[in-house]
């Protein structure tokens, strides 16, 4: 009987487990081995090299720049589009007023519902070029344009948006108007996300609350929180993957895909490069390994610090 | 007329698409290496003639692939038509696409077409086809006799092209259309308020307080893409500097951006920026463009396909006109050198079934008649002399009245082709100078720093021009 069964598991999983190691473990180790040699990426000619790319991916002045970009992204876009989520979650769940009819969200939740998630249906791409129009750097702009008309910008000198390499707390303002984007964009999907850890909180916990006393700052932060630090993890790691890519947004919004002048390098804008300009598909390749190992251990060392023991409820 | 980038959806996917393959290599190799057998060689040849300069056999056809972009298509069913008359017993059979690399390369090793024209953004990387010997040398088609005209096919071809097309020191590519570049503006405006177009930047600077009276810029540009203001810079620092100076730039000799004559045709353009010259705010091509056409700009500086490119959105009464780069004056040494080249190009396969046939069909491409017909459709000036004689349109007419006037030399840069490094570094420092970030001096000092950088890097492999 049990010989069956394995017989039935594996009928069902031979063929996409082959599908899966042919078309992405196996990809993924000839990137790796490619990384170990020169190959041009238009010929069939390619020499062993070692680690040398490796080591050559230390010394390149774009790849650090590009490398903290991306940190830049890691630290903030989890940050705020959590913190955003949250508070949306938190008060289209229990933030509202409560009444006989018990914990309930403010007035018109549902409808905030759909707007606050409605980024998520679009492609990123869509959003992307959504966005070229808001952040358009002259008076059809529509940010510049109202602006303008309410006089709060000069006609001859708009906001400049994407074209603007000035830092601003050290970091080029075309980050920080694309960390915007990518926030927005994101955090729609995680307040429902997090609107439906948050419903699978008894009710009654928040009610005793209530009764004892606790205003709303307490309810969240010392029952809401906490009985959500599982999904809030999750969340983490994948706005973190998220904040790793961010190559679509920079790729169609800014000027020279990583500009101006490299204020907006990541390192997708960077292997894009010299894989298909430079024609250095080897560093290219050394460039997506490293980046790979990167992420696995930033996943790794993160469920690791957020693990603890779950609370039953 | 490949330089309009638009960064859409469709341009995005196909990136991705092309970043997949960096992932998935093994389907790209597997589906290269399906081929079908060798294709046997059509036509041994009939008597070849002052006629049939290559012995083309009635009876045989001719397969030719045309790559259906902003120059559309019908431009080539005339020339099919133009072949026919003179050759009635050869079938053409003619197909049109996009995706010139993906329908072409697999065929190549094997069965491929026998023309092909490789262009668009999915096109066979043309280094690459001559170093694997993939493409025909067609130094007999610039020998043989011209279709309708005196002398030989050479004879015809505006200057630049047969550069453009030569490899390696052998001619493969035959480029058809001829771009033109310049400063635009509205001619009916001009005569209107009695402008006259400035042929140096000093008569530009006198004549810009009076288009700002009028309350227009005097001038807008492409600020997302570097390489359209790169142009204009790069065609000052030739009138003014001269030839050899770009060679030198090009070969990347030891301080050739600090030449005489570089660090001042940049600094006419650090002085129109710092005179608040622009149009306030950072465009990309085509918004700079329909700022233009709407009468906010005066000048806008680009290549012929403008006209091609805006063809919906030209206001009537708008008078499209195109004049040479400015050049600094009197010191210049090549005031009047013409930023043009030719682009779209088109080859024949080393293993094309009816190479005969296909050579024979470029001729008739590079036809008065045909040439004619393409600048008639595309609004644009094919490589040959006159094409443009008999086409009524001003924004043509004026390309063409410029390329008639102009030197032998043509302004042309090639180390942004030769180093991706250099592509990218020139792009942003002129994007950042336009911006005002940036002076002339800390252009050169730029330039020079990255030209130098490439030269000590033994991993990038070096090229050389010497004309």
């Amino acid at each position: 009987m049990r010989h069956g069964v394995a017989r039935f598991v594996m009928g069902f999983l031979a063929l996409p487990v082959a599908l899966y190691l042919f078309y992405v473990v196996w990809p993924f180790a000839q990137a790796a081995g490619y990384s170990l040699t020169d190959w041009g990426g238009y010929s069939d000619r390619q020499q062993f090299v070692g680690l040398e790319n490796y080591v050559r991916l230390f010394s390149d002045e774009l790849i650090r720049k590009a490398f903290w970009h991306n940190v830049f992204f890691l630290i903030t876009v989890p940050l705020f589009t959590i913190a955003l989520a949250l508070f949306l979650a938190f008060l289209l769940n229990v933030g509202g007023r409560e009444d006989r009819a018990g914990i309930r969200g403010v007035f018109g939740s549902g409808l905030y519902k759909v707007i606050f998630f409605f980024p998520q249906v679009l492609s990123l791409v869509v959003v992307a070029v959504m966005w070229q129009q808001i952040y358009r750097a002259d008076g059809q702009g529509l940010i510049n344009g109202v602006l303008m008309k309410i006089g709060l910008v000069d006609p001859e000198d708009p906001i400049l948006f994407m074209f603007d390499p000035e830092p601003f707390l050290g970091v080029p303002a075309v980050l920080w108007w694309l960390l915007l984007i990518a926030v927005w964009s994101g955090a729609g999907f995680y307040m429902v996300l997090f609107s439906a850890a948050m419903q699978s909180i008894p009710k009654d916990v928040f009610e005793a609350a209530i009764l004892d006393g606790a205003g709303r700052f307490h309810t969240f932060f010392r029952i809401t929180l906490p009985l959500l630090r599982d999904t809030v993890s999750v969340a983490w790691i994948y706005l973190g993957f998220i904040a790793l890519d961010m190559y679509a947004l920079v790729f169609v919004m800014t000027p020279s895909q990583g500009g101006p002048n490299h204020a907006s390098e990541i390192f997708a804008s960077v292997l894009n490069f010299t894989a298909f300009q430079k024609g250095q598909f080897g560093y290219a390749c050394a460039m997506g390994v490293a980046l790979a190992i990167f992420t696995i251990l930033l996943a790794a060392a993160q469920l690791k610090i957020t693990r603890r023991e779950r609370i039953e409820y | 007329m490949s330089a309009t980038p638009d960064l859409n959806r469709r341009t995005l996917l196909r990136r991705a698409a092309a970043a997949g393959l960096l992932t998935v290599p093994a389907a790209g190799l597997l589906s290269a290496c399906a081929g079908s057998e060798p294709a046997q060689e059509q036509s041994s040849g009939a008597e070849k003639s002052k006629d049939n300069p290559f012995g083309v056999q009635d009876g045989s056809s001719v397969k030719v692939v045309i790559f259906n972009g902003g120059l559309g298509d019908q431009w080539a069913k005339e020339d099919e038509a133009v072949f026919k008359a003179k050759r009635p017993n050869v079938t053409v059979n003619m197909s049109s696409t996009q995706k010139i690399k993906t329908e072409e390369q697999p065929k190549m090793a094997t069965q491929p077409s026998d023309v092909v024209m490789n262009s668009g953004a999915d096109l066979m990387d043309i280094s690459t086809l001559v170093n694997e010997g993939a493409i025909e040398p067609l130094e007999d088609l610039l020998a043989a006799p011209a279709w309708d005209s005196e002398g030989t096919v050479a004879d015809t071809l505006l200057p630049g092209t047969v550069n453009d097309g030569t490899f390696q020191g052998k001619f493969y590519v035959v480029n058809i259309a001829y771009t033109v570049w310049g400063n635009w503006y509205n001619a009916a405006l001009f005569e209107k308020e009695g402008w006259q177009p400035p042929k140096t930047f000093d008569e530009f600077f006198a004549l810009a307080p009076k288009i700002k009276a009028k309350g227009m810029a005097p001038y807008v540009y492409d600020a997302v893409h570097g390489y359209y203001p790169r142009w204009a810079l790069m065609a000052t620092i030739w009138k003014s500097a001269g030839k050899q100076a770009v060679i030198d730039i090009d070969n990347l000799k030891e301080n050739a951006w600090k030449a005489d004559g570089v660090l001042p045709a940049l600094e006419a353009w650090e002085k129109l920026v710092k005179d608040k010259l622009l149009l306030p705010g950072q465009l990309d091509h085509t918004q700079s463009q329909q700022a233009w056409l709407d009468g906010k700009a005066a000048f806008i500086q680009l290549g012929t396909w403008l006209k091609n490119e805006m063809a919906e959105t030209i206001p009537p009464g708008f008078e499209m006109r195109l004049s040479d780069y400015w050049s600094l004056g009197a010191g210049d040494k090549a005031p009047n050198d013409v930023y043009a080249g030719a682009g779209e190009g088109i080859v024949v396969p080393s293993k094309a079934p009816n190479k005969a046939a296909a050579k024979e069909f470029l001729r008739a491409v590079l036809s008065k008649e045909g040439s004619a017909k393409f600048a008639e459709l595309t609004k644009s000036l094919a490589s040959t002399k006159g094409s443009g004689d008999n086409v009524q349109d001003s924004a043509l007419a004026s390309a063409n009245e410029l390329m008639s006037n102009a030197p032998q030399d043509l302004v042309s840069f090639k180390f942004w082709n030769f180093y991706a490094d250099l592509d990218k570094e020139s792009q942003n420092l002129s994007a950042e100078l336009m911006a005002g970030r940036l002076t002339a001096q800390q252009f050169v000092d730029g330039m020079q720093g990255a030209a130098d950088k490439v030269a000590s890097d033994s991993s990038i492999k070096k090229q050389t021009r010497s004309a």
